[in-house]
């Protein structure tokens, strides 16, 4: 997409650059201190019959600002044996995945970034890279406990890589393509979204990305040690802030994708896909979706208790692969009969 | 293999507490979180503690008679007396003099007090009693100690005496009268 | 890079550094050493309900031996009573099992008015076994929603905290302390119900029977949280007896054994209609679903007791200075923890001789080396969560 579709006027390379550098910063940061406030502040309040930082601004909106500036004033503290560039370096890796994410989005006809021909093959390959993030975070630390946190990070992730492939994989064999906005519109001519054919497919995904996010019920990584935060215990300050804008923003980003593959992305219903006014309602609708997903997301964290490592693997290897190579069978037994 | 139901019905459980939370009015009033939530918003909101509760000894400065008995009891030893002994007159013309212990010092440190309430209990001459006042944090600790004066002001605040449930046969005791 | 775990050379500044990080590690309270694999899950620990050391060595993700380190908490109970007076004692020892408030102060009275030969009126001893079970609820909803929380399930907690509010409310109401009532006296207790307080606490028993409902269907019915505590920390029932467990970790084990029931006791246990509740398996779901069923009848019993509540006097006749005649007596009751017992020894003055305080969770934490072997660390959290201690129980 370039600026000339949308302005009158053609503005010079940098220019674009620019502004789509800083539309890039805001998709993903908006959504992202939406999702801190509305389900990590106030939805797992209320679900616990409390109300959340309410002082901070008109019920508490202004508290990740709070916390932002909070933390920017804190000592920037290196462990003594760490290695300073790998410490430094990981939150940056794991935004680095977020971010490129976000690049094959489609938010309406012609609102995407890049549209990749490879898109959502593209968005699997890119989000392996949060687990080097997680794992120079815990070799990084230069304590043993990090990295053993770090470790079994890696394992979680990759084990749970599988299942989010494969269950994508039945959709694009039901789209016919890897391209993001040709999925959106294979679901506009198959006419109903495609978490309905695809249901099994949809709690695959779900299940895999509250694994890929380290969210309860999956957070062993995260909370292991019982005491700190595995790999992520010698950060704090602004680093921590990082990791922590990490999780949130690719919880977003990744329910984006959800929203995108299963709900339609950023169509509606009886709107034409193809009119202009969707290039700027799109990514509105794309937003509502997104929290849809969240919302989920954020539900089974607040509600389930973690699983132990072993049995966490047991249900990624034994339980959801096989469930998802059937699924995709299923799917392919459909798309060639029918 | 983890069957579906009973996670179900966890999640239900938590959905369900929301609903209470925003909607404690039921779905069709607006929403209220402030109401349906159980936090008080301490301190634009407070919560009264019941009558009995435990917040801090006032004293009535008319029946104290400087015996030492509370100053004895306390098991922390917070309570700090200093008393003399005067010359009143006598109560009929021609009559002696009568002796009575008038009272110089009569300090409680609630920095140490531990709000067990034995200075209450052994009192002979109901001149402590509790009231439920706990707002007297201080920036410096001295300031935690309460002298006469201070702890003749909290007798404002000591509520009158509940009445019992049925079938006691405990006298309710009655507050003296304000001091002169 | 040099061996780093040769013998000191204090020219060599990579040795140096490396010790010096190794005890800057230490400081956060994870100390781990190479060989054996030392994990100290040290006192300052946001999961444990206070300042518990467990030093455990691992192979890997297994523990090979785990050792309970106490006293960190150690307040020095049984020495200061030894120079206080009764009444004062019976302020101080409320606080040593700081969540089941009211059940601490009752041993220690029974025994003094064992030894003093004093019974207290019906109407007393009716209002101390509310109160004793009312203790025993609030303790008991803290542990409900805290072993959720070990295990990562927050919700569980607040639910915990805001129902027990009822229970503490009500406890306030008559007491005037929430955590430390100090209510018992010799020979009776302190001052009568308040009007009102009968239909009150009624209904905040309802409320808790609504959330042991609802701890039912959010814990113990999720299919994550019986897969992490279905055998997990087996304790045969021998065993358990054979390491002095008593209270609910007893009766998970399927022993039927409740001092509420079996001692003679002057309290109103015996006039109510009450079951006790045992469990087969001895893990550390059955540990959960023992206490969570004892909640539910704690709250009928308190139901009973006030509505069968008899009228009368609530303090015998005991003189203004309480003086105990010289003799030696024991009390065991069926705390929120287990069994608590005091064994007081009077030599007829102001102060005990001696008191010793028998306290559950000390004797409960003793088993903790034998079950923690050959389990892995994430189980370390469940079977400890499951044991239920609370450091000022232990330490005294």
């Amino acid at each position: 997409m370039t600026l000339a579709h949308f302005l009158a006027v053609n503005p010079p390379y940098w220019v674009e650059t620019l502004t789509k550098i800083g539309i890039g910063l805001v998709a993903v940061l908006l959504p992202t201190g939406a999702l801190v406030y509305l389900f990590l502040f106030k939805m797992m309040s209320f679900m616990q019959s409390r109300l959340g930082p309410m002082e901070a601004g008109p019920y508490g909106q202004l508290q990740l600002l709070a916390e932002f500036g909070k933390f920017l004033q804190k000592e920037d503290i290196f462990p003594s044996k760490a290695d300073r560039f790998v410490f430094a370096a990981a939150p940056f890796v794991v935004l680095v995945s977020t971010f490129m994410l976000v690049l094959v989005l489609p938010a309406g006809p012609d609102t995407h970034f890049i549209d990749l021909n490879t898109g959502i093959y593209f968005a699997m390959a890119v989000s392996s890279i949060s687990v080097i993030g997680i794992l120079m975070a815990g070799w990084g630390s230069a304590s043993k406990y990090s990295l053993l946190g770090g470790i079994r990070a890696a394992g979680q992730l990759i084990a749970y890589e599988l299942p989010l492939v494969l269950s994508v994989v039945g959709v694009v064999i039901m789209a016919g393509t890897l391209n993001m906005k040709g999925i959106v519109a294979a679901q506009a001519d198959f006419g109903v979204w495609f978490i309905i054919p695809q249901f099994l497919g949809f709690l695959i995904f779900l299940v895999a990305i509250q694994a890929e996010l380290t969210q309860p019920p999956f957070d062993m990584p995260v909370a292991e040690s019982e005491l700190v935060t595995g790999y992520l215990t010698e950060y704090s300050g602004i680093r921590f802030l990082l990791f922590f804008i990490g999780e949130f923003a690719t919880a977003a980003v990744f329910s984006a994708i959800g929203a995108t593959l299963f709900l339609g992305g950023w169509t509606i219903p009886f709107v034409d896909a193809n009119a202009e006014i969707m290039d700027y309602i799109g990514p509105l609708v794309l937003a509502g979706k997104m929290i849809l997903i969240a919302f989920l997301i954020f539900w089974f964290r607040i509600t389930y208790p973690r699983f132990r490592e072993d049995q966490l693997q047991r249900l990624a290897w034994k339980f959801l692969i096989p469930l998802s190579l059937f699924n995709i069978v299923v799917t392919a037994i459909f798309k060639v009969v029918f | 293999m983890p069957q579906l139901p009973g996670m179900l019905v966890g999640l239900g459980v938590t959905a369900k507490t929301f609903f209470k939370t925003v909607f404690p009015d039921g779905p069709t009033k607006p929403p209220a979180p402030s109401k349906g939530a159980h936090t008080v918003q301490y301190p634009h909101e407070k919560e009264a503690p019941p009558a009995r509760a435990r917040g801090v000894i006032a004293l009535h400065h008319d029946n104290c008679t400087a015996c030492m008995l509370c100053a004895r009891e306390c098991p922390d030893w917070c309570i700090y007396i200093e008393g003399h002994k005067e010359l009143a007159p006598p109560r009929r013309a021609g009559g002696k003099p009568r002796q009575k212990n008038k009272l110089d010092r009569f300090d409680i440190d609630f920095a140490l007090c531990m709000y067990c309430g034995i200075c209450v209990d052994v009192c002979p001459f109901d001149a402590l009693f509790w009231s439920p006042e706990f707002e007297f944090s201080e920036m410096k600790i001295a300031d935690m100690l309460h002298d006469k004066g201070r702890l003749a002001d909290w007798m404002h605040t000591v509520p009158e005496y509940p009445a019992y449930e049925a079938g006691a046969e405990v006298k309710i005791k009655k507050l003296p009268s304000p001091s002169s | 890079m040099t061996d780093m775990t040769a013998d000191l050379d204090i020219n060599n500044s990579e040795q140096l550094r490396y010790i010096a990080a190794q005890a800057a590690d230490a400081r956060v309270n994870v100390e781990l050493e190479t060989e054996g694999m030392t994990l100290n899950i040290g006192p300052q620990h946001p999961a444990t309900h206070g300042t518990l050391r467990i030093v455990a060595r691992l192979d890997g993700e297994q523990v090979i031996s785990a050792e309970p380190i106490m006293g960190y908490m150690h307040r020095g109970y049984e020495k200061l009573t030894e120079v206080r007076t009764y009444p004062q004692v019976t302020t101080l020892i409320n606080r040593i099992d700081w969540v089941g408030s009211f059940a601490n102060e009752v041993p220690f009275i029974l025994a003094a008015e064992e030894l003093m030969e004093v019974e207290a009126p019906p109407r007393a001893q009716y209002i101390r076994t509310a109160l004793f079970e009312m203790g025993r609820i609030a303790n008991i909803m803290l542990f409900l929603g805290d072993m959720a929380v070990q295990l990562g399930g927050v919700t569980a907690i607040f639910y915990a905290f805001r129902d027990r509010e009822f229970v503490l409310n009500q406890i306030e109401s008559v007491t005037g302390g929430r955590f430390h009532p100090n209510f018992n006296r010799i020979g009776g207790v302190k001052d009568d119900l308040p009007a009102g307080w009968i239909k009150e606490t009624k209904s905040s028993m309802q409320k808790v029977r609504d959330f042991c409902d609802e701890m039912e269907d959010l814990v113990v019915g999720n299919e994550i949280f019986q897969s992490r505590c279905r055998g997990v920390g087996v304790i045969p029932a021998d065993v358990a007896t054979s390491y002095g467990l008593s209270g609910a970790n007893l009766r998970a084990s399927g022993v039927d054994w409740d001092l509420r029931r079996d001692a003679e006791s002057p309290l109103a246990w015996k006039d109510l209609d009450w079951k006790v509740w045992t469990h087969p398996d001895g893990d550390s779901f059955s540990r959960y679903w023992v206490r969570l069923q004892e909640t539910r009848e704690a709250t009928y019993m308190v139901e009973q007791l006030l509505d069968g509540l008899p009228t009368g006097p609530i303090m015998a006749k005991v003189p203004r200075i309480i003086k105990v005649p010289a003799g030696e007596s024991y009390v065991q009751t069926e705390n929120p923890l287990g069994a608590m017992g005091y064994y007081v020894i009077s030599k007829g003055e102001l102060t005990p001789f001696r008191v010793k305080i028998r306290t559950a969770s000390f004797s409960n934490m003793s088993i903790s080396p034998w079950l923690l072997e050959g389990v892995y660390v994430p189980d370390i959290a469940t079977i400890l969560a499951s044991l239920y201690f609370i450091l000022g129980d232990i330490d005294r």
